[in-house]
């Protein structure tokens, strides 16, 4: 079951392709302020000259420092809330660091275009806006348009791609955004939490999509609390804990560790 | 493998250490030596207007998407977006000219077209800094998932309020034929006057969205602001002839005719409406629509471009 993925290449000429410098993220939160949420209460720290009571601090990563190389599928594995996701929005530059740096090879994507899809559009139009939103031209959205439905499965129970995606089931709505996610050929691919989602086939079949996109990417990063699909497709694994690295290493010395953890 | 690691679990950090010549050179140095730049970095403004232009086709499909997605809930669906400009412009019918009969000096089939448009080239403004404020504050997710030049939202909200204002544009020509204001050459006019507002708004929608994302509390006092704006701007009534009955002096008249709302309202009725007598024109009124337009369109570019990095933080 744990088949490893050794990466010759990689030994031959280990070329960094992202590098983490001493990384930390802090989140501020307003709002977020354990005081009495009245308007007097605000009024009040506001007149004392107060501001920073309704603001909190979140420091979400602390220090965090790896080199990836080419060719590696990287896991990461910790703890709801121990900032793997927040680690990888930094590594794509979608949060700034407080302190310290990422350095990456080209543009890092991070898999997931949820944000960009509108549930009150048509499949068929979230296709488009998602595509264009990753940076696809519309000739190579349109080229690929037929694959993204039919890896999707959407069409296989009538034709759905052209309802809004409000009447999807869940399952469905993910498996589309996983889609087109996919669709795009990445240097540096970073993936969170999507294979969660999805019944079995689908499953095999974004796990088959990933190794394929491992293959053109450079590096890819996965997200995940499924220890089977990390053992199945990482060769090497960082577990984070309260933002912290706790462990670096192969995926089985790693994820035993953790599971020696997490079991008890 | 390609990583060996020397861990001992409990002894908290554990370290990857690569046998390779790179070993034990600083991050900085490495990540020179292999041509990595800084992940989130902001590019410099020529290479940040050329992601801009690349991105031209999601910029306008995001816009023309938040257009469908807004009334597809409604049964009658994208009839709303001709029916609500009709409506607002119903009900200035019914309250000044059946219920009130007031025409302020000019003949209500002169008041009706001149009021509706002051409504419509205002809304368009005052939605846009609307819209603006909230682009970046209210598509975090969007900001957090996905790497675009971020200027792409307030220009496609900016956009998206230029389309509903086409739209408005429509019923307009139909109020103003109706009152008798047939079609002329002038009519031609509404293209630039479009245009340089539309620069403009963009550029207000810019500067609000930098704004809005550092201090979102900017959403709730911006309706304020802009009600305030419109009182400033004539939008109901001719704001230079209440000025000077009130005697005012002649640099107020100046400032206030020359408020870019102002100017773009004072255009689009001198160049729609025949009566031209009611119109009071500020001196310079096309270097005015023009300056507002690059100076706040160039601007607010360059002012949101500044903190393009720091988009997308909490």
């Amino acid at each position: 079951m744990a088949e490893q993925n050794p990466t010759p290449a990689a030994d031959a000429a280990r070329v960094p392709t992202v590098i983490a410098d001493d990384v930390h993220i802090v989140y501020r939160v307003y709002g977020g302020n354990t005081g009495r949420g009245s308007a007097t209460a605000a009024l009040n720290r506001l007149v004392r000259r107060q501001p920073s009571a309704g603001v909190r601090e979140v420091h979400a990563v602390k220090g965090v420092s790896f080199t990836a190389y080419r060719g590696e599928a990287i896991g990461l594995i910790g703890s709801n809330g121990s900032g793997k996701s927040t680690l990888l929005k930094a590594i794509a530059g979608l949060l700034p660091t407080e302190r310290g740096k990422v350095y990456t090879d080209g543009q890092p994507s991070l898999l997931g275009v949820n944000a960009a899809m509108m549930n009150d559009l048509t499949g068929e139009k979230n296709v488009m806006l998602g595509g264009l939103a990753m940076g696809m031209s519309r000739e190579q959205i349109r080229e690929r348009y037929q694959d993204i439905v039919d890896f999707s499965g959407i069409n296989e129970k009538g034709d759905f791609i052209t309802l809004p995606m409000r009447t999807y089931s869940s399952g469905m709505a993910a498996r589309l955004r996983f889609s087109i996610a996919a669709a795009k050929d990445h240097d540096v691919l970073m993936i969170d939490e999507a294979l969660a989602t999805g019944d079995r086939s689908f499953q095999k079949r974004s796990e088959a999509r990933i190794r394929e996109l491992r293959k053109q990417a450079g590096t890819v990063f996965l997200v995940s609390h499924n220890n089977r699909s990390i053992r199945d497709t990482c060769d090497r694994v960082l577990w984070l804990e309260h933002g912290q690295l706790l462990m670096d290493g192969p995926t089985e010395e790693v994820v035993r560790a953790y599971e020696k953890e997490t079991a008890r | 493998m390609s990583t060996v690691s020397e861990t001992t679990h409990g002894s908290a950090v554990a370290m990857s250490a690569p046998p390779s010549p790179d070993d034990g050179l600083p991050a900085a140095e490495l990540a020179r030596k292999y041509g990595l730049a800084v992940s989130g970095a902001r590019p410099s403004l020529p290479d940040y207007a050329r992601q801009l232009w690349a991105r031209r086709h999601f910029i306008v499909a995001f816009s023309r998407a938040k257009m469908t997605a807004q009334y597809s809930q409604a049964k009658l669906g994208q009839v709303w977006q001709v029916a609500t400009p009709l409506l607002n412009a119903g009900v200035y019918l019914l309250i000044f000219g059946v219920l009130m009969q007031q025409s302020k000096g000019m003949g209500i089939a002169t008041y009706i077209p001149f009021l509706v448009t002051g409504v419509f080239v205002f809304t368009f403004t005052q939605s846009s800094a609307m819209a603006g404020v909230r682009s970046i504050a209210g598509n975090l997710g969007l900001v957090r998932a996905l790497h675009f030049p971020r200027a792409a939202l307030p220009i496609s909200f900016a956009m998206q309020q230029l389309q509903q204002l086409l739209l408005s544009m429509c019923v307009l020509f139909v109020f103003l034929i109706g009152f008798g204001h047939m079609p002329g050459p002038s009519w031609a006019l509404i293209v630039p006057i479009l245009a340089l507002q539309f620069l403009f708004n963009t550029g207000l929608a810019m500067i609000l969205a930098r704004a809005g994302s550092k201090t979102p509390d900017l959403a709730q006092l911006l309706p304020f602001i802009t009600r305030t704006w419109m009182y400033a701007s004539g939008v109901m009534y001719n704001m230079v002839e209440a000025l000077e009955k009130t005697h005012a002096p002649k640099w107020v008249i100046d400032v206030v005719g020359a408020n870019p709302a102002a100017v773009y309202i004072d255009l689009m009725r001198w160049s729609l409406i025949e009566d031209h007598s009611r119109i009071h024109l500020p001196p310079h009124v096309w270097l005015l629509a023009v300056g507002w337009a690059v100076l706040v369109g160039a601007g607010g570019f360059v002012y949101f471009w500044k903190a393009e990095e720091q988009y997308g933080r909490g």
